[in-house]
């Protein structure tokens, strides 16, 4: 078990008695190890950065991996939950690793805090007050990606994603505010690495632009197979296959590239900059999407525990609610379904020197909530 | 759906299928002359990988990485064989498997050790990368064409070798009776790391000319190895012509059902519905083609031995 | 009484007494590690069904587990949602009943058992470990993509499934349920090996054409016990998902089959309590390994490698000293 707790020794060491002598207990379950392990750990570093910069003494985070195996990921909800009794969980990288956690994790009374995955069913019919969602309703990006599209005057897209739900929703979500035609629509293999037949297609069909959601190593081989095929159509896409953990295995093929997110390391406030920097001095590493992410879950958390005692249910989760913290996008508000309003923007893939990153070229969405706040009801 | 395109999807079906004949080859050599299940063959894949990203990012010269991706593959099979396997050959196939799949988690958390969670860069050189134009009027990537042609050019090699050199006439014979080639005095150990390390450099070889247009992970043999073995069972295990043959099959199937089910499928649905039906059939489809293949020949096209 | 029979009875003493401890100690993770253990070992019974006593490498034996989970998950799924599995030619409701769902399971496994018996039969050795595997993979790919059932998502279900007379919820209740179950399948385990089908199998195994002098058909005895297998796995998996209250393709996935595999090979190919004793290690190595590092399955994986190049029949074997399952 990974300990990092800044909490007793130092509170001892000092005299001090605090008003919550009981240290508030965090269970991050994510993923550390195999395929996705990339992600996990940006996650849980961009956390750790925001919990060691407050120096709180009240506050300790249980790590633990969860191979990103949705069966695993129960057995250590239940584990942090009944051994360890911790107060908010938080960490789940994957929206069906999440599925399998967060209901049984919020009926229990224990809050969650989603620093990556928002499947829609958690934003809508399946709501719960103790989930707070700090990253984006997962159709937020593609919904972006759309209205960039339109925006731009896109009229024929040829759109494809991995035949599973995720992807459904990002063709959806892509959908929802692109109104030209299609150019063609394909549902690949999930863990596809070859994308040959689908790239002769995008060829012979007559589309304008390309969209597609192929996180991972999925998108890591469309782009190069895609910039070596001679097919010369923009492309646009969420920041999943944009982000800075694999910018530098994609190389060349992704300069220009247009992708949406809601956070990018150009964004121009006091926050951003500090954890930026903060970032790379502690890791050596420019952060991702995922590292702010973690980064802002721990500061949201840390907010509400300054005003309101965990176990007084009602006032942390209107504490939560407040989300009066720092956030390094800037504006950052929770919607009635608790997950967030923000602006989502367009980015370009750069080279700054020998290092792909990214650079804000334009607001895709402004204060955008999501399509399923309606549903909920809490 | 013109001729054109149907051409264009053939050639990317061969050329997948010529990769997955560069992982099949060595896995049903391994199989026929030592009878052994090496699941690991997948990670050996991912380890050519890995050298061909290190060098190249090091040298910048894709030459030298293909050469440390061979060497690479080449020493870790050997010494795997010396260390591990050579133990295996007289056990079942249940050990072979629990062992070798010992290996896969070794080797996978060992790289990630080394290389980080990241995946690493590998691109085409330049002077294979971009499309080139085909007779009618196709454009097609040239790194493509060049896998095709160093595929069946590494099927000709290793017929060559099997049937007209010394060391293919100690492999036939070990395959087809092991107690006698020992009796005529072949050092039967130096032949089975030789033999291993060959399949081995073969998978280096196919991580290396795939990584180069795909992802550089950890992880990213299994999925290969997978398709490896489905080629080398519709084949017949032992037989690099049943390895040619299968690995063929296995890449049409797979990329002209992902192309074909979906449009079949609109004949019969609404096309939202059969577009989504058409890719969960195309994704089960090499599996129900190798089904039908044992079904009807139970030791595979060209297998002989059970 | 031999060294083997007294491990045995060690090993039944401790799955009584350790989550008895925890239950008074208050250490429910402890129950929860060890309902894993049990239902594990019960799906790596199934599998020795086939694998020690029929000698049929199963590399799809994930089929059985996930069809047992999807059982449990569609049923509870629609009575979750009030919302009739079939509403044509005539109604049938959801159901949060643990028996029902388990002879649906139990009856669904069988089928499929039976009909990917009956095609891969045909083949034997390497051939067959292969296209069982092909089976496996099919199921996994159409799970992942059937949207009704949450696709790679999979299906959650809110509150565990009920049992007539007992609260399920409390872990120690549901642990107790688990190891009643895996104690009457090990019971019918070891009735079978020793009937004159199990004996018979056990011949097949040896010498195909021993059986078939005496005028027995390999092909189906093998088939039989081929179903049995399935059945047993496809039970464990219904209570696999009641356990983690949710159920997903990773079930289906060939790594589960594996897995299921190692469990079978750790303890002991062909004894009874073989796949016991390799659940209950495999999930405390899982869990003690876990904690060391973030590269654990390194650990693991030379684990498994000394364990396969040095241990002969397993770990029961090593400690029983006794060599051969098989007399």
């Amino acid at each position: 078990m990974k300990f990092f707790s800044l909490a007793a020794s130092a509170a001892l060491a000092l005299g001090v008695v605090s008003a919550n002598a009981e240290p508030l207990k965090v269970g991050m379950i994510t993923t550390l190890s195999g395929g996705g392990a990339g992600l996990g750990i940006d996650v849980r570093d961009g956390f750790m950065l925001a919990v060691k910069q407050a120096g709180n003494e009240n506050i300790e985070v249980i790590i633990e991996d969860d191979q990103r195996k949705p069966d695993i990921a129960v057995q250590l909800a239940d584990k942090l939950v009944q051994s360890e009794k911790v107060d908010v969980l938080t960490g789940i990288i994957w929206s069906n690793l999440a599925m399998a956690v967060v209901p049984a994790v919020t009926a229990q009374g224990k809050f969650y805090l989603s620093p990556n995955a928002g499947p829609s069913a958690l934003a809508g019919k399946g709501c719960h007050p103790n989930y707070f969602n700090v990253a984006w309703q997962n159709d937020n990006l593609h919904e972006a990606a759309g209205a960039y599209a339109k925006e731009t005057g896109y009229k024929k897209s040829f759109i494809l994603a991995p035949n599973y739900p995720a992807g459904k929703d990002a063709l959806t979500g892509y959908k929802r505010f692109y109104d030209g035609e299609l150019a063609g629509e394909i549902y690949t293999k999930l863990g596809q690495t070859d994308y040959a037949a689908e790239l002769a297609q995008i060829r012979a069909s007559d589309a304008d632009s390309v969209f597609f959601f192929l996180p991972g190593g999925m998108g890591i081989s469309f782009l190069k197979q895609y910039a070596d095929s001679g097919v010369d159509l923009p492309v646009v896409g969420p920041a999943f296959s944009f982000d800075q953990g694999i910018l530098q295995a994609v190389g060349d093929a992704a300069l220009g590239v247009k992708n949406t997110s809601q956070w990018n390391k150009d964004i121009d406030n006091e926050t951003n900059k500090a954890f930026v920097e903060s970032f790379q001095a502690e890791y050596g590493r420019l952060p991702s999407l995922y590292a702010s992410q973690g980064f802002d879950t721990a500061n949201l958390l840390l907010s509400a525990m300054g005003s309101a005692d965990v176990n007084d249910a009602d006032a942390f989760r209107a504490a939560l609610l407040a989300a009066d913290f720092s956030s390094t996008r800037g504006d950052f508000e929770f919607g009635p379904n608790h997950h967030p309003v923000q602006d989502i923007f367009v980015r370009e893939v750069i080279k700054e020197g020998d290092v792909y990153t990214n650079k804000i070229i334009a607001t895709a969405m402004t204060d955008r909530a999501d399509a399923y706040a309606a549903e909920c009801k809490m | 759906m013109s001729l054109l395109l149907l051409i264009e999807q053939v050639l990317n079906g061969l050329q997948f299928g010529v990769m997955l004949f560069l992982m099949a080859a060595g896995l049903t050599l391994i199989f026929g002359v030592m009878g052994l299940i090496n699941l690991a063959h997948g990670s050996l894949y991912m380890i050519g990988a890995f050298c061909a990203a290190a060098v190249a990012g090091a040298t910048g010269s894709f030459v030298l990485a293909l050469v440390a991706a061979l060497a690479g593959a080449a020493i870790a099979g050997a010494l795997v064989e010396i260390l591990v396997i050579r133990r295996l050959y007289g056990k079942d196939h249940l050990d072979q498997v629990l062992a070798t799949f010992a290996l896969i988690l070794i080797f996978s958390e060992g790289t990630r050790w080394l290389f980080g969670s990241f995946p690493l860069f590998l691109d085409v050189p330049d002077a294979l990368s971009g499309p080139v134009t085909l007779p009618g009027g196709i454009e097609y990537p040239f790194y493509r064409l060049t896998l095709i042609a160093v595929g069946l050019m590494v099927a000709l090699g290793l017929f060559l070798l099997i049937s007209r050199t010394r060391i293919g006439i100690q492999i036939r014979a070990g395959e087809n009776d092991r107690e006698m080639i020992a009796a005529l005095g072949v050092d039967i150990g130096r032949l089975y790391t030789i033999v291993f390390a060959l399949g081995a450099a073969l998978a280096g070889l196919a991580g290396a000319l795939v990584g180069a247009i795909q992802s550089v992970q950890v992880g990213m043999g299994e999925p290969v190895l997978i398709l490896a073995f489905v080629v080398i069972v519709i084949g017949g295990i032992g037989s690099i012509k049943g390895a040619l043959v299968g690995a063929l099959l296995v890449g049409l199937t797979n990329t002209l059902g992902g192309i074909f089910l979906p449009e079949v499928m609109k004949l019969f649905m609404e096309p939202a519905v059969a577009t989504s039906v058409g890719a969960s059939l195309a994704s089960m489809a090499i599996y129900i083609l190798m089904a039908a293949v044992l079904i009807l020949k139970p030791t595979g096209l060209f297998g002989a031995r059970v | 009484m031999t060294r083997e029979n007294g491990l045995n009875m060690l090993i039944v003493a401790g799955l009584v007494l350790v989550p008895l401890w925890a239950f008074f100690a208050d250490e429910p993770f402890t129950i929860t590690l060890a309902t894993r253990a049990v239902i594990l070992a019960m799906a790596a019974v199934g599998l020795n069904i086939a694998l020690g006593l029929g000698g049929l490498i199963s590399l799809g034996h994930a089929v059985f587990f996930g069809l047992g989970g999807y059982a449990m998950g569609i049923l509870a799924y629609h009575a979750q949602t009030y919302t009739p599995f079939v509403e044509w030619p005539f109604v049938i409701e959801g159901t949060k009943s643990m028996p029902i769902i388990w002879l649906v399971a139990v009856v669904m496994s069988s089928l499929a058992a039976f009909v990917i018996g009956l095609l891969s039969l045909r083949t034997s050795g390497a051939y067959f470990i292969m296209i069982t595997l092909a089976f496996g993979q099919m199921f996994f790919f159409f799970s992942i993509s059937w949207s009704a059932y949450g696709g790679e998502d999979g299906v959650s279900i809110y509150l565990r499934n009920g049992f007539p007379g007992l609260n399920t919820l409390a872990p120690i209740q549901f642990y107790g349920l688990c190891f009643g179950l895996l104690m009457l399948v090990l019971l019918f385990a070891s009735l079978l090996a020793r009937s004159p089908f199990g004996l018979a199998l056990n011949a097949a195994r040896q010498s195909e054409q021993r059986v078939q002098a005496v005028g027995m058909m390999p092909f189906r005895l093998r088939l039989a016990a081929f179903v049995i297998s399935g059945a047993i796995t496809g039970l464990a998996g219904a209570l696999f998902a009641d356990l983690n209250r949710f159920v997903s393709p990773a079930m289906f996935s060939w790594q589960m089959s594996g897995e299921i595999m190692i469990l079978v090979i750790l303890g002991g190919v062909g004894r009874l309590y073989g796949p016991v004793v390799g659940a209950i290690v495999y999930v405390m190595l899982e869990h003690v390994l876990g904690d060391l590092s973030d590269y654990w399955h390194i650990y693991l994986g030379v684990l498994l490698l000394l364990v396969v190049l040095f241990v002969k029949g397993g770990i029961i074997g090593a400690v029983s000293g006794r060599r051969t399952a098989h007399g």
